[in-house]
């Protein structure tokens, strides 16, 4: 059973309606914002926790209980809410959606987190490429701010100010404590933990930081209870999410749905199926560039949840589901990935810094076959030399791929050798139907 | 990582215009007093808006304005990749060639580039002067993939779901001075489904004012401690009766096998921070945007 347009939250997600104050209220926002408030904050991370919502940035930590962790009264440091909106994990676009077309959600669920957390001011940090979305986002606050439903003396009766701050082209600084620094101004280079933010974030003050989708649905879930969200997906796996499809689907697209949606599902239903059929796939990558690849035979009834992917070695990560058919050369596709996160180490940590750059040359010689057979297990090796033994989790999102490419295509890269010292052709591409 | 070197040739001095002043009052109102440092990226940004590059001087100018070392701003500006630190082409053309959009054929838009334009690289400016291109990491609008960000000094613009036919006439469009639109350069909207077998986001209900209808908060405490607490559990109208129908539905689905275990590690984060001067709230700040 698939979800209902009555239970989605992103509404105006394809940007087919206003997207400015008047068309938000129309659809929903700011209804009843100040009796949600006036349940008080107790009240309202007890709903987030019943909820059972997962974070939606990757790591699916339970945002009720992230919220909980803030001092719970204000010392002389003032508390802070930072969004994590440095939408950048490859396969991943739907806080771009959100922002640009339904940005009144992310406001006031900013509001209301800011309060359950008694933080007077929230940073947005949107990446620096969303040129458009950050402009639509300073729009929908600069309405609110008139609206008087955000600012000093707003008809809420918590003072609160909402700033976005913009990054300029560091996929790192989506990792929470990098995207700290990059917001004091300096590089974006992971801060190692503990302290945690909710200790010291935020210059040095308590700052919980979340993902724009995890803020943005919480006052449709208090609005019409936390059951009702509860009510879809799995135990352990609530809720609606917006899943980005792309790559070799006949037809791309953003959708939300209810979790633990079997994948063949999502796929069929709305993305038009997989290029030339569903027997033509070849590979699925489910959450984001930094899990492992899963092949068709695990596709075919595995669930798009936390723990079903989990079991199946991989993860639900971002929900950013990238397709690849027969036609794909998964070798090049996962070299091409390897090459993104030598790119993308800030360089602090000595094994994420060297792995991926050494990670990246040996893939891409083994794309054209120019390897000895065992390299593969010194890729292997190294893979788990860097996972785990960095500051932050690149590390780990850069051998995971490697590692799920060599668990699941090893007979693809052995061949590879054999054939280019038999000298025959390394790669023939399966054209797709 | 990248590694990336300030441009050989540097001009004497820069100063900011009056525009970015302006500008960069905006952004300097957003962070507490003492905390200038944060409006670097902001601010460089503005340089570069003004200039199409960040020299030298301007990080000078730039650090006196944030109150920090300059080396600290060369840091910065070395750092993030978005900071062209050499001249670049009137339009630079942004290729995005990483895995979902190499799926989708980012190959052929930077062939058309290669052939167009020329050699890649951000300096490197084609035979006009108007051009130049790169290739760049996840833009983030894999679902409209292949894509293109295209920086001038009118903006810095998404056009998706590119083909290299439809590229190369974008880029002609350009070098003719046309202004050319942005966006997906088919006739979808944003990234909605094409080819749904299901209705998605059409329900009239959900636009008709439905959800606008005073709401009574399901499981409100307050309601709850009434003594005469009669209210409704439900939301109004258009929501009202889907929390029920919800929470039957999606329960097939429902596997006890697969117990929730709340991701890994984390935090008692409880601990005292170390003594860090306080930040100021910038709440008492008056916002102007």
């Amino acid at each position: 059973m698939l979800l209902q347009d009555k239970d989605r939250i992103f509404t105006n997600l394809y940007g087919r309606h206003d997207w400015r104050l008047e068309g938000a209220r129309q659809r929903g926002c700011w209804n009843g914002t100040k009796e949600i408030l006036e349940e008080g904050r107790d009240w309202i991370i007890d709903q987030v926790k019943k909820s059972g919502l997962r974070g939606r940035g990757g790591a699916g930590f339970p945002t009720g209980l992230k919220w909980s962790f803030m001092p719970k009264e204000v010392g002389a440091r003032p508390h802070y809410l930072v969004v994590n909106a440095d939408e950048s994990e490859p396969g991943t676009c739907k806080d771009r959606e959100m922002m640009r077309n339904d940005p009144h959600h992310l406001i006031e669920g900013c509001l209301i987190a800011s309060f359950a957390m008694q933080a007077n001011a929230c940073y947005i940090y949107i990446r620096g490429e969303y040129v458009l979305e950050r402009e639509r986002l300073e729009a929908a606050i600069a309405e609110a701010y008139k609206a008087k439903l955000i600012g000093k003396n707003n008809i809420h009766g918590w003072d609160f100010d909402v700033f976005v701050h913009h990054g300029a082209g560091a996929y790192i600084c989506g990792e929470e404590t990098a995207l700290l620094e990059s917001l004091e101004g300096k590089k974006g280079q992971p801060r190692l933990k503990p302290p945690f933010p909710a200790g010291a974030g935020l210059y040095g003050c308590p700052t919980t930081v979340n993902n724009v989708e995890s803020i943005a649905v919480v006052p449709t879930i208090l609005r019409r209870g936390a059951d009702w969200f509860a009510g879809f997906g799995r135990e352990g796996n609530t809720g609606t999410k917006v899943f980005s499809i792309s790559g070799h689907v006949n037809a791309p697209c953003n959708v939300e749905e209810a979790m633990s949606i079997p994948l063949k599902t999502l796929l069929e239903q709305y993305a038009g199926g997989v290029r030339g059929g569903w027997d033509n796939l070849k590979a699925v990558i489910p959450g984001g560039s930094s899990v492992p690849l899963i092949p068709k035979e695990i596709c075919d009834d595995v669930l798009m949840d936390f723990d079903a992917l989990r079991d199946v070695k991989s993860g639900l990560g971002t929900a950013a589901v990238i397709v690849m058919d027969n036609s794909t050369d998964v070798v090049k596709a996962i070299a091409r990935i390897s090459y993104f996160y030598k790119h993308e180490s800030c360089g602090q940590c000595t094994p994420c810094r060297e792995g991926t750059g050494w990670m990246w040359r040996v893939l891409e010689r083994m794309a054209r076959g120019e390897a000895e057979i065992g390299e593969i297990d010194d890729l292997l090796d190294v893979a788990g030399q860097v996972e785990g033994h960095t500051i932050c989790a690149l590390g780990d999102a850069a051998a995971w791929p490697v590692q799920g490419l060599i668990r699941h295509f090893r007979h693809e890269i052995e061949d590879r050798i054999n054939n280019y010292r038999a000298g025959k052709p390394v790669f023939v591409p399966v054209a797709a139907e | 990582m990248s590694v990336r070197r300030l441009a050989a040739v540097q001009p004497d001095s820069f100063a900011f215009s009056k525009d970015s002043e302006a500008k960069i009052a905006f952004w300097m109102n957003k962070y507490p007093e003492e905390r200038k440092a944060s409006a670097v990226i902001p601010l460089l940004w503005i340089a570069q808006k003004q200039e199409g590059w960040v020299c030298e001087p301007a990080m000078r100018e730039i650090a006196a304005r944030c109150a920090m070392p300059y080396i600290r701003v060369y840091e910065v500006a070395t750092f993030y990749t978005m900071f062209n630190l050499e001249p670049v082409g009137e339009h630079l053309i942004q290729v995005c060639g990483t895995t979902p959009c190499w799926l989708r054929g980012a190959d052929g838009l930077k062939a058309v580039c290669e052939k167009r334009i020329g050699k890649k690289g951000r300096g490197n400016l084609s035979a006009d002067g108007k051009f130049s291109w790169e290739e760049v990491e996840c833009l983030g609008a894999c679902s409209n993939a292949p894509m293109v960000q295209i920086s001038n000094p009118y903006g810095d613009y998404y056009y998706e779901d590119l083909t290299p036919e439809a590229l190369e006439a974008i880029l002609n469009d350009l070098a003719a001075g046309k202004t050319v639109e942005t966006g997906p350069v088919t006739r979808r909207h944003c990234s909605e489904p094409t080819e749904a077998k299901v209705k998605v986001l059409e329900d009239a209900a959900l636009f008709d004012g439905s959800y606008a209808k005073p709401v009574t908060l399901p499981h409100s405490a307050r309601a709850a401690a009434k003594p005469d607490g009669d209210r409704k559990s439900k939301p109004a109208s258009g929501a009202a009766g889907s929390a029920k129908a919800a929470a039957e539905a999606p329960k097939k689905a429902r596997d006890t096998a697969a117990k929730a275990k709340p991701a890994a590690k984390k935090p008692a984060a409880k601990k005292p921070a170390a003594k860090k001067p306080a930040a100021k709230k910038p709440a008492a700040k008056k916002k102007d945007g």
